[in-house]
This record gives structure tokens, sequence and C-alpha cells, in this order.
């Protein structure tokens, strides 16, 4: 109630300082005239009905101006009247009187004439659309309003804070405008102010704090007589930004590494396991990989009216048919190839050439698009410097769920135990009554099958097409040679590594030269470590 | 016997080596004189493509060689050996590139055409010594040679084997790919080095050129065969196949495995370089796709489709799968990829020892009396 | 010929008669002590069998020695005072210690011949084989050697071709062929009959004239039947050692072997 309260005290008393006059009758008179000016041709003219509309204290102010941002504001061609439009299609628009939403029926667009705004006109609407929002109800509104201001910062934007910031009860909210008014008082020429101002601003991260320090620092630097306190200041506050935002980018570096390394642990961990069993390489690999996309894709195809759930069909969908391709290539190929791990490598080399071309058959040459779902478009916010997106926290999650799934299979389960087994000793195990081939088949299986999981995943972030699985196999490759075999952890860290890796030399390197010095990286490595990290010693490796 | 030239000693137990050498010789003689004496109007002329064509089967044929050397003698399954046959081609087109001189499109003196596309004010470091031809011979032997030396300097030492090691050297042509289409990378991007005008002074588009340098790939190849030949007969050819079957034993008797694998590996790498630096001036065009890890997988293809461990197996391989490609590829293309992957299945499950395998053990159940194999010779 | 207290500090040239001293040697895997402070003196021209259970160490040893695996601490002193821990394995082959593995290893796709041919003394570098002739000396030692092991009639035989044992005699025939000071055998009867692990122990103890010789073997009887001095290892260190009959009566072996009881 308190905040209702102000806002009306806001809206009629406020405005009552103007030229224009505070009573409602003249009010729509001076809108009159704006909307005239509105349709000039001038900017400066446009600028002028800005100011009065928004000073006009009308209760309809905001709708119209938000609406002159939104590009939605039109004028007939003929009569010259402002109208509110909402598109039909790209010919018939749907028309409302600005003032109180009547609707004043369909006109054509050929009768219509947009108000073209420019790019200062759109700072100075958001800064008066911010002033108009300041006292929202909705916290998001406030902020969002604030941050307009801080956008574009001017003595009478500052008063409004100023006021604002006093009634206001939410303390982020608070926070951002006590920035807004220190950014204001660093430009004082009250020397206190100013100092303090400057000290206050240090470690902010606004893009616009930071070119506000910069171009005082510039300005006492050109100064004949050097304030020695105030520069000290000046430093100190922009270091500590500096410094912040750094720290940031680190964050964010280590974060898009990680989300590089989940899908690197998706596309590898499979292939370590069929290695780490059964000592083989499976070129289609990447292949798998690809399906999975593609499975994603049909399935969407298959069910356009539910894409949100699409992708939980999409998982246990890929899962069972790239498995079940897996252990097709095993039992169709691979069993005849034990103990010719380089011939094996071949073979299926061969079967993904095949596989490649028989989906550019099926489904053309072309990427195909995969829908992202809603809940997993758009980015979170932790700070100015620092924004996340969804679809990678949700591949890093889901990375690290495949991850521990595989965990407990591996350590729980009788198949784990066996597939175990026969990673260790496959004679011992055989001997022990293990059925080899079973548990042959069924890590492929599941190599494949996790390939395909992987697929889905990928196909989130990058385009499905028929090279997909090419371009992460060589990556795969490292992060197995990396990471070593037979230990999940050893691909765990192989993948995070590289990942990470990747990431921090990007903008020192560019992403192919980054690319070609973890390469030439693994190769130095390997000199070190022949069998990757996590290697098994002794006896085992033997084997 | 043991006065005879060394040619004969080499051949003496290699029937299958002395019919694949009269066949190099034959086409030497027979190619050129299709070409350039029956006349056009002939149904035996021989059109300067297709001159141009066998002189390119023949640059394959060395390359597997040189590939066969080291999977089938040494046992290590290179997947990155178009990385040297790359090389020694991307030589050769810096030859050729600074043979054209200011006769390119933009005229400048020194600098190629895409140096001056791309503003380079002076010609790279690595450019210099290219316009001489002994230069850039010897680079086409030195670079790939280098690579392989520091390379497998790298890994042998370290004992990197099996498929590690075929993993690696993957990574290493994809490496080489990836730095060779940058711009930036000083060798024309993905464009590569195209546009030749003159070998030696020779026009390049001549018929006469194009039969000489046909006849250099037939001389190189029958010269990187009894190169490898000779090897593979020596002790040391015994001791490259040990290493293969019990690298354990090998170094238990006081040899340093890694210096011999390293020796095959530099030889087989500076004539996968020769091979490139012939390919170069028969098709035109060096660009970064030669780097391309499935080309260097084709390869193995070839060799495995021959027969490994034969030399001339993995020659006639190379012949067959291309000829093959060239075919499919203009007939269906679509069919082309699902029998290229079909042979390297088929082959792994059903040929293991390839075609001269297939024959030599037709010939032997069908009772004819087979010559021993190079490694068993000399006995006694 | 007595050999020396094991446990005696670590002496920094050895007693003329030794030939090999492992010091203090100890190798882990993943935490695992494979070999635990090991200190062991082998003799010139001296036959040693080495015994113990499985695990106790007995390959890790030898991988210690010819420098395929190297000991987390120790040292292992050759002949003219070289520390094998820090030489290359073809290095030590070179020196003068030839190993045959527990599984026969020769070169299958070669013959008998070519076999012993590569196992000749000397000429290690690449291009000395490159350039390789074959001499009479050479032809003479070769068709020495075959008649040792008793393979003469099989010399163009692919060594893939030949029997468990003939293997055995093979490799032990191409450590001949080197001329090795020191020859460490591993498990040289293993798959043999009763008649060939007779010739074997003949063929031991008569190398053992010309050269130092250390056996590991499982096989008890084997082992009685080269008469010589024995060291039982177990859980990577020496448990006991002397004759046969004085190591089978020692009460801490019948309890490591049978169990505590």
């Amino acid at each position: 109630m308190m905040k209702l309260y102000f806002v009306m005290l806001f809206l009629f008393v406020f405005p009552a300082q103007n030229i224009f006059a505070n009573e409602s009758s003249e009010s729509i008179n001076s809108l009159d005239s704006s909307f005239e000016l509105l349709t000039s041709k001038s900017f400066s003219d446009k600028t002028k009905a800005i100011e009065a509309i928004s000073e006009s204290g009308h209760p309809s102010a905001l709708g119209i101006l938000s609406s002159l941002l939104d590009g939605k504001l039109y004028y007939g061609k003929k009569d010259k009247k402002i109208v509110k439009i909402e598109k039909i299609d790209s010919k018939i628009f749907k028309t409302f009187d600005p003032l109180n939403n009547d609707s004043l029926g369909e006109k054509k667009k050929r009768e219509l004439r947009k108000v073209g705004i420019n790019n200062k006109l759109r700072g100075l609407l958001n800064e008066k659309i911010a002033k108009l929002t300041i006292f929202s109800e909705d916290k998001k509104t406030r902020l969002q309003a604030t941050r307009n201001i801080l956008k574009n910062l001017n003595p009478s934007s500052v008063e409004i804070i100023r006021n604002a910031v006093k009634q206001e009860s939410d303390a982020d909210v608070r926070e951002l405008m006590q920035i807004c008014i220190y950014a204001a008082d660093a430009q004082s020429n009250d020397r206190e102010i100013k100092l303090n101002a400057i000290r206050s601003l240090s470690g902010s991260l606004y893009p616009e704090i930071g070119i506000l320090l910069d171009k005082l620092n510039t300005e006492q630097l050109a100064k004949s007589e050097k304030d020695t306190e105030l520069l000290e200041a000046l430093d100190e506050s922009i270091e500590s930004t500096k410094l912040k935002k750094g720290f940031y980018k680190q964050i964010e570096n280590i974060f898009f590494g990680l989300s590089l390394g989940s899908v690197l642990l998706l596309a590898a961990v499979g292939l370590a396991i069929t290695f780490g069993v059964m000592g083989v390489i499976n070129m289609a690999h990447g292949e798998m990989l690809m399906l999975g996309a593609y499975t994603t894709f049909v399935i969407q195809q298959l069910m356009p009216n539910a894409i949100e759930y699409s992708l939980f069909i999409a998982i246990p969908a890929a899962f069972i048919f790239t498995g079940l391709v897996g252990i097709g290539i095993e039992r169709g190929v691979i069993r005849y190839l034990y103990g010719r791990p380089l011939e094996t490598l071949l073979a299926t080399f061969g079967l993904s050439l095949i596989l490649q071309q028989a989906v550019r058959s099926i489904f053309s040459p072309l990427n195909r698009s995969v829908i992202t779902p809603d809940w997993m478009s758009g980015s979170y916010e932790f700070n100015p410097a620092l924004s996340l997106t969804y679809n990678r926290m949700y591949i890093v999650l889901f990375a690290l769920l495949v991850l521990f799934a595989l965990l407990w299979l591996l350590k729980k389960t009788s198949f784990g135990l066996q597939m175990r087994a026969v990673t260790q000793n496959r004679n011992m195990a055989k001997a022990m009554g293990i059925r080899t081939n079973w548990v042959d088949s069924l890590t492929f299986g599941l190599g494949s099958g996790i390939a395909g999981v992987g697929g889905v995943a990928l196909s989130q972030l990058t385009n499905v097409g028929p090279n997909l699985g090419q371009a992460y196999i060589v990556d795969s490759f490292m992060v197995v040679v990396f990471g070593g075999v037979g230990n999940l952890w050893g691909t765990f860290f192989g993948a995070m590594t590289l990942g990470i890796a990747n990431k921090f030399m990007e903008p020192f390197t560019g992403a192919v030269f980054a690319k070609i010095l973890v390469l030439i990286f693994i190769i130095l490595f390997i000199q070190k470590y022949p069998r990757g990290m996590f290697a098994l010693k002794g006896r085992a490796a033997e084997s | 016997m043991k006065h005879k030239p060394i040619i004969f000693r080499l051949l003496e137990t290699d029937k299958g080596g002395r019919y694949f050498l009269a066949v190099i010789l034959a086409l030497m003689v027979i190619v050129p004189f299709c070409n350039l004496v029956v006349p056009e109007t002939s149904a035996f002329h021989m059109s300067t493509y297709v001159v141009t064509l066998v002189g390119k089967y023949l640059t394959y044929a060395l390359l597997a060689i040189s590939l066969d050397l080291v999977w089938g003698y040494l046992g290590i399954l290179s997947l990155g050996h178009g990385a040297f046959f790359g090389l020694g081609g991307y030589a050769m087109g810096m030859y050729l590139m600074r043979q054209i001189g200011d006769r390119g499109v933009y005229g400048h003196p020194v600098l190629p055409d895409f140096m001056v596309f791309l503003n380079y004010k002076e010609l790279p470091w690595f450019w210099h010594g290219f316009d001489m031809f002994w230069f850039a011979f010897i680079m086409i032997f030195f670079v790939p040679g280098l690579l392989a030396f520091v390379f497998g300097w790298l890994a042998f030492r370290s004992r990197v084997t099996g498929v590690y090691l075929s993993i690696i050297t993957q990574a290493l042509t994809y490496a080489l790919m990836l730095a060779f289409f940058r711009n930036n990378f000083g060798f024309g991007g993905n464009n590569g080095l195209t546009d030749f005008k003159d070998i030696l002074g020779f026009d390049l588009q001549s018929d006469a050129t194009r039969v000489a340098l046909f006849i250099c790939s037939g001389l190189a190849v029958i010269l990187g065969y009894l190169i490898c030949k000779f090897i593979v007969q020596s002790r040391l050819g015994s001791l490259v196949t040990a290493i293969r079957d019990s690298e354990g034993r090998v170094r238990a008797l006081g040899y340093r495995d890694e210096y011999i694998k390293l020796f095959v590996f530099v030889v087989a790498a500076m004539l996968a370089g020769l091979a490139g630096a012939l390919y170069v001036p028969q098709v035109g065009i060096i660009n970064p796709g030669e780097f391309s890890p499935i080309n260097s997988i084709e390869m193995v293809i070839w060799v495995a489709i021959g027969g490994r461990g034969t030399l001339y197996g993995a020659a006639l391989g190379a012949v067959v799968v291309n000829f093959a490609k060239t075919y499919f590829t203009a007939a269906a293309p679509e069919v082309w990829l699902f029998m290229l992957g079909g042979l390297f299945v088929f082959v792994t499950l059903f040929l293991p020892k390839g075609i001269v395998g297939a024959v030599k053990n037709f010939a032997s159940k069908s009772g004819k009396k087979i010559e021993p194999d190079a490694n068993k010779a000399n006995v006694g | 010929m007595a050999i020396t207290n094991v446990n005696e500090p670590s002496a920094l040239h050895l007693p003329d008669e030794s030939i090999l001293y492992l010091d203090g040697v100890t190798v882990s895997f993943d935490g695992f002590k494979a070999i635990n402070n090991l200190s062991l003196y082998v003799n010139k021209n001296e036959l040693r069998s080495i015994i113990g259970p499985n695990g106790a160490g007995k390959t890790t040893m030898m991988d210690i020695i010819t420098g395929k695996t190297r000991p987390d601490e120790g040292r292992v002193i050759f002949d003219d005072m070289t520390d094998l821990t820090v030489t290359s394995e073809a290095d030590i082959a070179n020196l003068g210690i030839g190993r045959k593995f527990q599984k026969p290893t020769v070169f299958e796709n070669h013959t008998v011949f070519e076999n012993l041919k590569l196992a000749l003394e000397g000429r290690r570098k690449v291009f000395e084989n490159l350039f390789f002739k074959l001499t009479e000396e050479d032809k003479d030692r070769i068709h020495e050697v075959l008649e040792i092991i008793a393979l003469q009639e099989y010399l163009s035989r692919e060594a893939g071709e030949l029997s468990h044992g003939q293997k055995q005699w093979l490799e032990i025939g191409m450590l001949l062929m080197q001329n090795p000071k020191l020859l460490l055998v591993d498990e040289p009867v293993a798959g043999m009959t009763k008649q060939e692990s007779e010739h074997t122990a003949e063929l031991l103890t008569k190398l053992a004239e010309k050269h130092s010789v250390v056996v590991v073997e499982h096989d008890m009887e084997f082992v009685r039947s080269l008469a010589n001095r024995v060291t039982v290892l177990h859980q990577g260190s020496v448990l006991a050692e002397g004759s046969m009959d004085s190591v089978q009566n020692n009460q801490k072996v019948i309890e490591v072997y049978l169990g505590e009881q």
C-alpha cells in the first residue's frame, strides 16, 4: 500500500514542477501537441514529444512510450492520427487509440506509417520509461528501470533515483540505485563527494561504471594540477573493478570449459569403456553421437506439439537405438576380429563411412535443425559480468548424471562386476564362467548407447549433420589417450582438463590454434605417460 | 652370387617384385608412346588426361609402398601418413608457386597471388629458397623426414605402441590440417597452392612435360620399391619384422628398437614426401584437404587390399582402389562411400592378407610350389 | 664362494667374485610393494636358483635387473660398477645380461636360423644391420649353438612351428649367441616333458661353467636337480638362502609354502 501511495504521489506531484499544466484536460491537450510532434520527421521534434509525454503524468504515458520503443506506434498517412497497432499479418494491422486502448478497427499497412526512432531516441525512451517504472510493484521491473537509468545517466534521472532509493525496500534494487547515485556523484564538482563516490564504486561490475571510471581517470590525468588522492582512488577503483571482472571472466571460462568437457565426456566415456574392456578402438563411435542427434531430430518431427518434452523421450530412444546399432556392429563385425585391434580400427572406420553415407542418403547432406525447448534456452545472470546459459548448465549436469549412473553400474551391479573382471583379465574371467561374449556385446552396446545419449545433448549445442561425429571423434580419442582406460575418473578428468584447457587458450590463440596446441600437448604428454594419466600399473598393465 | 649387381640380388627371390617392376617399366614405355607417337585418331592413342591419371596412380603406388614399410613390416598402423605426402606436396607446390613469378593475377614479382590478396608485405621466411629447384628438391625429403624424425623420436622413445600410436598419428595429421587451413599460416589457407605455370622452365600444360612427369613417377616407384626391398631384405629388415612380432625380445637382445623404428619411419616419410612432390605438378593443386585424417586412413586400405608386407601388393592395392574410386565417383558418387566403407569391413574380415595373400593362398592350395617369404630366404 | 650376509650395508664396490648386487631395491605398483628392500649377491660363474610362491616378486626382480621396470629405491650394481637402474634396456643387454622370458619369446615368423642370426653378438647399430653380411665365423657360431640346443635339423623351420620345449631352447640359444656374462632364465622348464627338463638342467649346468646363471623356477624337482644354491623370495624380499636341503627344512619357508600350522 505504501508503494502505491508513492506511485500516486510521484505521478501527480512530480510533473507539477513542469511548465505543462497539471490538470488532466490540459495534459490531454499537451499529448495532442506531442502526438503532432511525433509525426514530424525531425528527431529533435520527437525528442520534445517524448519529453512531454513522459512528463505529462497521463496514465497511458508509459504505454505510449513502450509502444514507441517497440515500434508499435504508427500514424495515418492522411489524418496523421497516432495509433497503436497489433499485427494480424504482414499487410493488415489492428489499431488502437494509444490514450485509452479503445479499438479503432483494422487498417491496411500501407495506409499507415511507423513512427521511426533512432538510437539516441531509444536511449531517451529507455530513460523515460525507467523513470515511469522505477516505482513499479514488480521488483524485476524496478531493477530493469534502474539498470536503464544507469545506461543513460543524466542529472534528472539521478534525481528520481535519489528519491526512489529512500523508499526502496529491496536490497538488490537499493544497491543498484546506490551505484547509480555514486556514478552521478563521481562526476560531481564537490571533491569530497566525488572522492567518496569513486571509492564506493570500487569493484562494481557494470560496464558503464568501467567506462565512467576510465573517463574520469583520463580527465584527471589531463589536468595540469594533479589531485593525487583522487587519482589514487581512481586507480584503486579501476584496478579492483578489473580484477573482479577478470575473476568472473575466469569463472566463465571454467564454465565454458566444463561444458565442453562434459560434451567430450559424453563422447569419450563409451570409447574408454569399450577400449578398456575389449581393447578395441571403435572408429564409428563418432557416428553413434551423430545417430543420437538424429534420433532427437526424428523424435521432434514425430511430436511437433510437445517439443518441451521431446528430450525426455529422445534420451531413452537414442540410448536404445544406438545401443542396438552398437550390439549389431559387435555381433556382425568386431567379434570376428578379437586380438587384432588395428584391424578392428579399420573395419569400424569403414562402418563409420557407411553410417555417414546412409544418413546423407536418408536425411540429405544438409544440417537439420533440432529445436531447443524453452526451459533450456536463455541464461542466468549472476552479476553484470557473469551470465551462464541454461543449455550448457543442463549439459554439465546431464554429463555428471551419466557418469554417476555408469559408476553405479560398474560398482554395484553384477554386469559391472563382470565387465571389470573382463577388463582386468579376460582369460581368468572366462575361466570363472563369465560369458565374455555376452559381456563384450553388452559393453559395446552400452558404450554406443552412451554416445547416442551424448548425441542428444550435442544436438542442443550445435548443428546436426552427417559429419557431426567426425568433429568430435579426434577430441574423444585425445580424452581417452589423456585419461587412460579402465578408469572412469581418468576419462572424467581427461575430458574436463582438455575442455578447460581449450577454452582457456582460445582467447589468446584463437579456437583453431588452441586445438592444435592441445594436440601437440597430448603428443608430448604421452611421452611421460604412454598409457594415460590414470593407467593401470604392474601386472594389470601387461595383458 | 656375391658379384652380381645389387638389383639382381634383391630380386632373386622376389618373383612378385620382378613382375611388378616389369609392369612399371612397360608402362613407362607404352604410355608415352601411345600418347606422343600414336596419332590421336588411332584407337590406341592415350589422351594426356589418361597419362596424368595413371601418373597420379603411380604416385599413390609409391605412397602405398612407403606406408607398407611402416605398417606391413614394422607393424605401426600410421593413420597420419598423408601428413608426409602433403608436406612433400607443399614443398613442390611452393617451388611451383615461386616459378609463376610476375605472371600471377596481381603481377607481383615475388609474392604469390594469395599473399598479395592477404596483404603480405614481404615473403615469409620459410618461403625463401623455394625459387631454386635444388632447394625445393632437398626440402621434399627434408621436411617430411624431419617431422617423422621429431615425432618418431618422441613417440618411439616413450614406447607408445598399438592403437595409442595410431591415434596419435591421426592427431598429428589432424593438427597439420587445422594449421594449413589457417590463412595466416602462410600456405594459402583452404585454397592451397594452385595455378602453377611451369616446372624447370617446361610448360606444365604441355603433353611432353606431362609425359616426363609420368616417367619420373615411374622411376620414383621403381627406386622406392628397390630401396624398400633393400631394407626389408637386410638383417635390419629381419629386425624390423622381429620388432613387429616381439618387441620385448628385440630389446632384450640389446637392440635399440626405437632407433630402428625411427630409421624406417623417416625413410617411409621421405618416400611419401617424394610421392607428394610428384603428385602436385600432375594434378595441379595442393590444399589442406590432403592432410585430412580420412585421406590417410584411405591409404591404409589400399595397403590392406593389396596385401600388406609385400610392397608390390601395396602398390597394386593403391592402383585398384583408386581406379575404382575414379570410376565410381564419376558414375555413382553416392555409392562410392558405401563401397569404400564396405571394402574396409570386407578386407579385414575376409581378406586379411589382401589380394596378394589370397592369390598366394590359392596357388599353394592348388599344389604349386611358392617362393619363400623374403625374411625366410638367405638361410645358410 | 660363501654368500655374504644379505643385510650387509651397501658396499661401494663389488667383491671380486661377484657379478651382480641388488642393494635395497624397492618397487611398488599402486601401493603394493612387489619388491621390498631386496638385497642379493650373485657370484661369477654361479648357477643360482630363485624360488618363491606366486607374487613373491621373482619376475619383477628380473624386470628390474634388465631395466624393464625402474625401482623406486635402491641400486642394482653389475660387474663393472654399472648401476643398472639408470641404464637403458638395450645397454643392459649389451653389457652382457641375457634374459629368457617366462613365456617363451622367440621371433615366430622367422626361421630358427634367422632367430639366431639376429642374436649374434655385436653389430647392434642401425646401419651396421642395413649393410650386414654374414661372415664364416658367424655361421660357425650359429651352428655351434644349434648343436648345443639340439635344433640342427630345424634351422630353416619357422620358430612358430617348434614345440614349446624347442622354443624354450631356441630362446636359450639366442642368449648364448649374445655371449652374455649373466643369464637370467625365467621358468625354463615350464611345459616341458621330463626328458626335456633333464636336458635343460644339463644345458644350464654346462652354461654355468662359463657364465653366471640365475634361474627362476617353480618346479622343485628341477631346482633340486640343479644342485646349487637356492634363494627363497617372499613378499619381495629374501626369506632364506642356502642349499636346497637347508632351505626346505627352514621353518619360515615351510610356513610360507604350506601356510601356518
